[in-house]
């Protein structure tokens, strides 16, 4: 069937080096000695450690707590002994450490208790609860909460649900793996988003360079007997599959930046994600574990079905790592992020280790001046004036760059790509971002801090004119008592002027009080935009990003992505 | 440590300029068949001094020589001067036009992607005032071989009017205003009449059609290859053909045809090689249509109204000082902020 689709603007063609990597099945990989397991893995809040070093684990037992509203749990990937509750190195190019889990495996992996849910006969609410508490998050390298994504919009039903299977950044071939292998359990996944979200249309997008998934969904959707729900080949053309750019693709349907797609009846799924929601749900199963695939400077490229928690040196180990390897890239080519360490945990946000060289990776060229070429400008999907943000980002001139609407940039790579000066505009974007929002970060605490010198100067005051007023009250009944005993008027009305103040002083507090509170107000309006009231998926997005790029601000900053996103 | 991307396309300023240049092989082949080889030793003399200029600046400037000189933008720049240079320019005015326009046009700008003006129109400017006189001896095709030529490049004393005579689009206006002057002889003759002479070829000057056309197959394969878009060459062309069949549709008799104006001179060169310098032109897909448009239409008033033998080069300088407005005004709408 043909169905009618949308272009993006932009978009590049890397070389997809995507085919080593899928002649051989899924594999299995041998328990490694030691499993560490971040307990902040997903966008939003730290959860709270729930084991103790000395605890033994059951598969599957939650070992960390949600915490808040925008939080997911994490669980023991495997049974065995809870060695020790310590900060470890977390798979990040800052190299900072992460209050961790660190696991020795039993060998027995045995799962403890394991509760499923009907989906159909429980009410939402609890079916979010249930997938918030299951750990399932986004697996498609966002890593945000997935059951904060399962509501539908205002309207309480959803006019289509996309799942991206498009899977367009080079070398990463674990979603193709999937839809090839688990099509089926894959789709039990949709059909329970697509109950949740009351959704009248679900549309799987995939790049037309997977053909073999295309088929195996297309077999599954058939042999379910669903009606409603299609397997479309999209182009292939980096970025197809960031969630706005499928979006356009499927629907035509623009989301712009700060805006929850449900408000246009969109919400979109990685196909990972859907299979996990089935495990979850059908099996009881948390996320424990996901496909991973490890291709680059390796013999044998393959995917495999990795626990979170394992060391990517002993799963890196089962390809066959090349002599020259001196590095490990998390996600592939374009958006990936170089780590500090080899042994550094498989995360649920791990879809690729790219094993690399300095041979199959060279650092680009000397870096030359923009020549205005224009063509990053051809090649950004979010149609934005690339050269324009990097001569702001590059003389800080941030409130310029945010004109030129640097926030609507994806980080996605295509303009640093394409530039034939070889200019890393991303990283001048990285760094801009970073800078602006600890600048309104900065900006925030100072204003708390002036509201609290605010408030304190007003309490003083009123002390004061409390004071005053019972003073006054004193005197006046001095007086009262000075005029009962008989004694001369003129001490009298001496006192007079102090006792009559109390009144105009109320009303000028009155007035003091509301002029402060209008100030507040105004304050708060004038405040730029960015990091207040945004929609989940955005201040997920901020704080994805910004997780991904301590190295460009202050490395020793924080020592975890900021809480407040 | 290098962030993503990892990987990058094959590209490289050098690349583009190099393509550019390529592009202008087919132009200079025409140009040496019609008008000898005289040309070729223009290029080669600007060229050296590009490249001289350029080496000492980067060298006082403190800047890495290696990367910049091979960069070839200052070729690009000479090749331009050379070919927007009378043929027979003396070797001193190349070299100084081609060493105003690197040092003091691109370099003390900031160098590579600084300049606002075009590096090559603005020196054509500077010399066309300082040597009104010897910037506009253009030898008709054919009437010099390459030893006067040579002579005339590097010799001494020149008996320029003599052995050369103005561009077709002097020729044609001052014919056109004698016309209009009712003690001419030529009173009354109309344009197509005029280009009867041996100046004409069938639709620009003689010889000149063809070099023009050089510069069409060229520009279109830059195009092909992506280095340049067809915004700029297409809103130039457009507008000049509407421009110039506006006055000529109401008055033939007074005004040259707009193929004329499309053939002649450097209009293709302009389309193709001069307006679509990126650094000194608009960049957003409207303001370069907006950008070309203006060109033309200037280009067209001062070849018509203007004393000088063509526009271009005053066209370019002036939309140059418009390109922060025209690039400000016209950024396209972002992802989700179309209205569609
Ligand atoms: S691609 Fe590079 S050189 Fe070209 S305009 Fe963009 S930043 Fe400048
Ligand atoms: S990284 Fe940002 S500016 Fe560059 S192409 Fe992607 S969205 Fe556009």
């Amino acid at each position: 069937m043909l169905r009618k689709l949308f272009k993006f603007h932009g978009g590049v063609k890397p070389q997809t080096n995507k085919e080593r990597s899928t002649t051989a099945p899924i594999a299995a990989v041998p328990l490694p000695d030691r499993l560490v397991i971040p307990l902040h893995q997903a966008v939003g809040g730290h959860p709270r450690p729930l084991v103790q070093p000395g605890d033994r684990v059951f598969k599957g037992q939650r070992i960390g707590g949600a915490d808040g509203n925008l939080s997911s749990a994490v669980h023991a990937s495997t049974s065995g002994l809870v060695r020790d509750v310590a900060p470890a190195v977390m798979p990040h190019t800052s190299g900072l450490t992460t209050l961790s889990v660190i696991i020795e495996p039993d060998g027995e992996d045995r799962w403890g208790e394991l509760d499923k849910v009907n989906y159909r006969s429980t009410p939402p609410d609890e079916l979010r609860d249930f997938l918030r508490d299951a750990g399932v998050v986004g697996l498609g390298g966002a890593v945000f909460p997935s059951y904060l994504k399962l509501k539908p919009g205002k309207e309480g039903k959803l006019k289509t649900l996309v799942i991206n299977g498009a899977e367009c950044e080079p070398f990463i071939t674990c979603d193709d793996m999937l839809m090839r292998e688990r099509a089926g359990d894959m789709l039990k996944g949709i059909l329970a988003m697509r109950h949740m979200l009351q959704a009248e249309e679900v549309l799987i997008g995939i790049e037309d360079n997977k053909p073999q998934a295309v088929a195996a969904v297309q077999a599954a959707i058939a042999a379910s007997g669903q009606s409603g729900i299609e397997a479309v080949a999209i182009p292939t053309r980096y970025p197809a599959g960031g969630a706005k750019q499928l979006i356009r693709v499927l629907t035509g349907i623009e989301v712009p930046h700060g805006r929850r797609s449900t408000d246009f009846g969109v919400q979109c799924f990685n196909v990972g994600t859907a299979f996990s929601i089935y495990e979850a749900l059908e099996l009881g199963r948390p996320l424990i574990s996901r496909l991973v695939t490890v291709a680059g400077n390796v013999d044998a490229p393959r995917n495999y079905d990795v626990l979170i928690g394992t060391p990517m040196d002993h799963l890196v180990r089962l390809a066959g790592p090349r002599a020259d390897t001196d590095r490990y890239i998390m996600g592939g080519p374009m958006m990936g992020v170089r780590l500090p360490a080899f042994d550094v945990p498989v995360v649920k946000a791990t879809n690729c280790i790219l094993v690399g060289s300095e041979a199959m990776f060279p650092a680009p060229a000397p870096e030359m001046p923009c020549i205005r070429c224009g063509e990053c400008a051809k090649a950004c999907p979010a149609d934005l004036a690339p050269f324009e943000l990097y001569w702001f980002s590059r003389s800080k001139n941030f409130g310029k760059a945010q004109e030129y609407h640097l926030f609507d940039c994806i980080e996605c790579g295509c303009c640093s790509f394409v530039c034939p000066s070889h200019i890393p505009l991303v990283d001048y974007y990285r760094f801009s971002k970073s800078e602006i929002w600890a600048r309104e970060r900065e900006k925030e605490a100072a204003d708390a801090a002036r509201d609290r010198f605010e408030f304190k100067n007003h309490r003083q005051e009123r002390e004061k004119l409390e004071k005053a007023e019972k003073l006054a009250a004193k005197a006046a009944a001095t007086r009262e008592k000075v005029a009962a005993d008989g004694a001369t008027a003129p001490a009298a009305g001496s006192d007079a002027a102090p006792a009559a103040k109390p009144a105009p002083d109320a009303a000028k507090r009155a007035l003091i009080e509301a002029a402060m509170e209008k100030a507040r107000q105004q304050k708060a309006q004038a405040a730029p935009r960015n990091t207040e009231q945004l929609s989940p998926d955005v201040q997920a997005e901020i704080a994805d990003i910004e997780a991904r790029r301590e190295i460009v601000a202050k490395p020793a900053a924080s020592p975890l992505p900021p809480q407040d996103a | 440590m290098i962030n993503s991307p990892f990987v990058r396309k094959a590209a490289s300023v050098q690349s583009v300029m190099l393509q550019v240049l390529l592009a202008l092989v087919p132009g200079i082949a025409a140009y040496v068949w019609f008008f000898g080889a005289g040309i070729l030793v223009q290029i080669a003399i600007a060229s050296a001094a590009a490249l001289a200029g350029e080496a000492a600046m980067l060298a006082i400037r403190g800047k890495p020589k290696a990367i910049f000189l091979t960069d070839l933008s200052a070729v690009v720049t000479a090749w331009l001067i050379a070919l927007t240079f009378p043929p027979i320019a003396p070797w001193w005015l190349t070299v100084t036009g081609t060493l105003l326009a690197v040092v003091v046009v691109k370099q003390l700008y900031g160098g590579l992607g600084q300049n606002p003006f075009n590096p090559a129109m603005a020196a054509f400017c500077l010399m066309i005032v300082a040597y009104p006189a010897l910037m506009s001896q253009w030898p008709a095709a054919g009437q010099l071989d390459f030893k006067t030529q040579l002579d005339l490049i590097f010799g001494g004393l020149r008996q320029v009017d003599a052995i050369t005579g103005a561009t077709p689009l002097d020729a044609l206006r001052t014919a056109l205003r004698a016309a209009a002057n009712p003690d001419s002889q030529v009173h009354g003759l109309r344009a197509a009449q005029l280009m009867d002479g041996p100046a004409f070829g069938f639709l620009g000057g003689k010889g000149s059609e063809w070099i023009a056309l050089g510069y069409l197959v060229g520009g279109l394969w830059l195009i092909q290859r992506k280095i340049i878009t067809w915004h700029i060459p297409f809103a130039f062309c457009a507008a000049l053909l509407v421009t110039a069949g506006l006055l000529w549709g109401v008055r033939p008799d007074a005004f040259a045809s707009p193929v004329f104006h499309l053939a002649s001179g450097g209009a293709m060169l302009g389309a193709f090689f001069i307006l679509t310098d990126p650094v000194s032109g608009a960049t957003t897909p409207r303001g370069k249509l907006l950008f070309a448009a203006g060109a033309a239409i200037l280009t067209y008033v001062i070849r018509t109204f203007g004393a000088y033998p063509d526009g271009i080069a005053f066209a370019t300088l002036l939309m140059n000082i418009l390109v922060p407005i025209i690039d400000m005004k016209t950024q396209a709408p972002v992802f989700g902020h179309k209205k569609d």
